[in-house]
């Protein structure tokens, strides 16, 4: 294809503009990794932008000696492993059905699941809930009330319904019962489905916030974004075993940012994996829904 | 939002109840399989709607839903009433149409200039890229945005000082808090939004292209009558979507933000009703409160719909 003169500029200029975004959404990042290996001199004077500056791993050592961050470390981890084990089971066990034809009352079941996205109980009723379940303070206000998101239910559903029918045809000429059909066929046939959403349901678990400010005020059960929250804005970091020529090397603002990366670092490793195969899984689901 | 197929891949016909009781029991692990499901919505989503109805008394949390007095319409009549409430509902709706306005259309720019790409390697780079922030939480693009913009070791703050320009505290400030919440919006998840019209864009028939090209269309020209068009749909679902999803802006994203110094300009209808609901412990008052959010939000969903099938053909659900 010959370009004129106008769509090379145009080219070039979409390149230069296409990259400067991205190094928008990259740089932040970069510079928050530099901070936290930095010592309080340069960060104080300023010097730090995107590359270490006195580097020194201090900030690091100081807060996993604070032993509230490795609590918050264990809940989090919790709740993304079972909770995630937790939302595919729920959601493939009633997503199956409802990608089923011999299920009568499929369509009452979606409009009855529908409605709860449309319409949504307020905060409190929610928060009342919990509490009369005997679930606030536990790590289940977590996972419980967020088993099945409605959302992934349909996605994971319209993945179901594109199964080859004769599949399950043949499994039952050979006398195969629906719970094996379910267990021994359907659900390793959507392994790769399964393992897209089981990373969307952990990184949502991973982020949690909001529930955990609502629902957890016991703090030996804070997963790590709320006490990420605590040091990040209100300047509430280790303070215990910490010698305190450690404390003068270093800057609040560094350890902050040492903190953000060690909460990232998950998500980070995670990436680009997910990448791979969930953003094609994604595609997938959000065309047909 | 998943639409309901409305027809499935085939239906059962039952001549008699009978039957279709004799037919499900012939098929009754489905029915088992899917009754922990159900369980669920139920209990987790289906009460607490029906919890709502404390809104209209004035609930006392020793005495229950049973024994607490009713008070008809009184918590939204001093929800109107009340001055501290108006403030918070104008600064909902400000941050809902900054956020239409400002962080709405970028996606579809971003979509559109990188369908221009032509150098693929560099396209995908650039997708993995800006969809990256997405996965991370509101808590940590807090963080971000306080390592950048902080005061005294932000490097925004550097670069306003190379111009002479003193250190803001952008954080502490009414007048900032907005547009950081709108901004830290567009750096999360605008790269992300993309998806969804990059999808469209590569529905769109090449037939259309190599047409335009044949009659010495540019790509400019191609672009502005031939994609712009196709996903046109796409834009107006989405447009509605966002229109009923209008007073939901997010409780941790602004959350993570406020404090005393902001709040004024940046406090919205859910950081309120935790606020006033669950710190100080006014249930009747903020269910009202979060009954009227949801019930405007319903109400505009369903305007949307009606808005979809006009000029799509195609409703939202």
């Amino acid at each position: 294809m010959i370009m004129t003169r106008g769509q090379k500029i145009f080219n070039i200029c979409n390149i230069v503009f296409l990259g400067a975004i991205g190094l928008s959404m990259v740089l932040p990042l970069i510079h928050i990794i530099a901070q936290s290996l930095s010592n309080s001199v340069a960060i104080n004077a300023g010097q730090v932008s995107f590359w270490p500056v006195g580097f020194t791993l201090g900030s690091y050592k100081l807060i996993l000696q604070d032993p509230s961050i490795w609590v918050g470390f264990r809940n989090s981890a919790t709740i993304t492993v079972f909770g995630t084990l937790i939302n595919l089971l729920m959601t493939a066990m009633l997503a199956y059905p409802l990608s089923r034809p011999e299920y009568v009352y499929r369509k009452t079941v979606l409009l009855f699941v529908l409605f709860t996205l449309v319409f949504s109980a307020p905060l409190i009723p929610n928060y009342l809930l919990v509490k009369q379940l005997a679930l606030l303070d536990t790590l289940w206000a977590l996972m419980l009330p967020m088993a099945i998101s409605a959302f992934n239910l349909f996605v994971m559903r319209s993945f179901f319904m594109n199964l080859p029918g004769e599949l399950i045809d043949s499994a039952k000429m050979d006398g195969c019962g629906e719970f094996r059909i379910f267990w021994k066929i359907v659900l390793p046939l959507s392994k790769p489905a399964m393992a897209t959403m089981g990373i969307i349901y952990a990184v949502a678990h991973w982020n949690r916030y909001a529930e955990a400010v609502f629902y957890i005020s016991d703090r030996r059960w804070i997963p790590l974004q709320v006490r990420l929250r605590e040091i990040v804005f209100t300047d509430q970091y280790g303070q215990s075993d910490v010698t305190s020529e450690l404390l003068v090397m270093l800057s609040p603002e560094g350890i902050k940012m040492a903190v953000i990366v060690v909460a990232t670092l998950p998500i980070m490793l995670v990436y680009p994996f997910l990448q791979k195969h969930f953003i094609q899984g994604m595609l997938v689901g959000s065309i047909k829904s | 939002m998943a639409k309901v197929e409305t027809s499935d891949r085939m239906m059962y016909q039952f001549t008699t109840p009978g039957h279709k009781i004799k037919f499900m029991r012939k098929h009754w692990p489905l029915y088992v399989l899917s009754i922990p499901g159900i369980i669920f919505f139920l209990i987790f989503r289906y009460i607490p709607m029906f919890g709502s109805v404390i809104a209209f008394q004035d609930y006392n949390i020793f005495k229950g839903i049973r024994g607490s007095s009713w008070v008809g319409l009184d918590q939204f009549k001093r929800m109107l009433e009340y001055a501290e409430f108006l403030p918070i509902l104008k600064n909902t709706i400000l941050i809902g149409l900054y956020d239409l306005c400002f962080a709405f259309p970028v996606p579809i720019i971003l979509a559109l200039l990188l369908n221009e790409l032509r150098i693929m390697a560099y396209k995908r780079i650039v997708q993995t890229v800006v969809y990256m922030p997405h996965f991370l939480s509101w808590v940590i693009v807090g963080g971000v945005v306080v390592g950048v913009l902080s005061p005294s070791t932000g490097i925004v703050n550097h670069l306003l000082s190379m111009f002479g320009i003193e250190p803001i505290y952008f954080l502490g400030e009414n007048s900032y808090i907005r547009s950081i919440l709108i901004g830290s919006g567009i750096w999360k998840d605008s790269g992300w939004g993309t998806i969804i019209y990059l999808a469209a864009i590569a529905g769109i028939n090449p037939d259309l292209y190599e047409a335009a090209q044949m009659d010495g269309a540019s790509r400019f020209r191609q672009v502005a009558s031939i994609t712009v068009p196709c996903i046109l749909p796409t834009i107006v679902i989405l447009f509605l979507l966002q229109i009923g999803n209008f007073l939901d802006f997010g409780f941790e994203r602004v959350f993570v933000f406020l404090n005393p110094l902001n709040s004024e300009n940046g406090e919205i209808i859910d950081t309120y009703v935790y606020r006033a609901g669950l710190v100080d412990r006014q249930y009747s008052y903020t269910t009202a409160i979060g009954l009227f959010k949801s019930i405007v939000g319903l109400a505009l969903i369903m305007i949307g719909n009606k808005f979809s099938k006009k000029v799509t053909g195609d409703g939202l659900y």
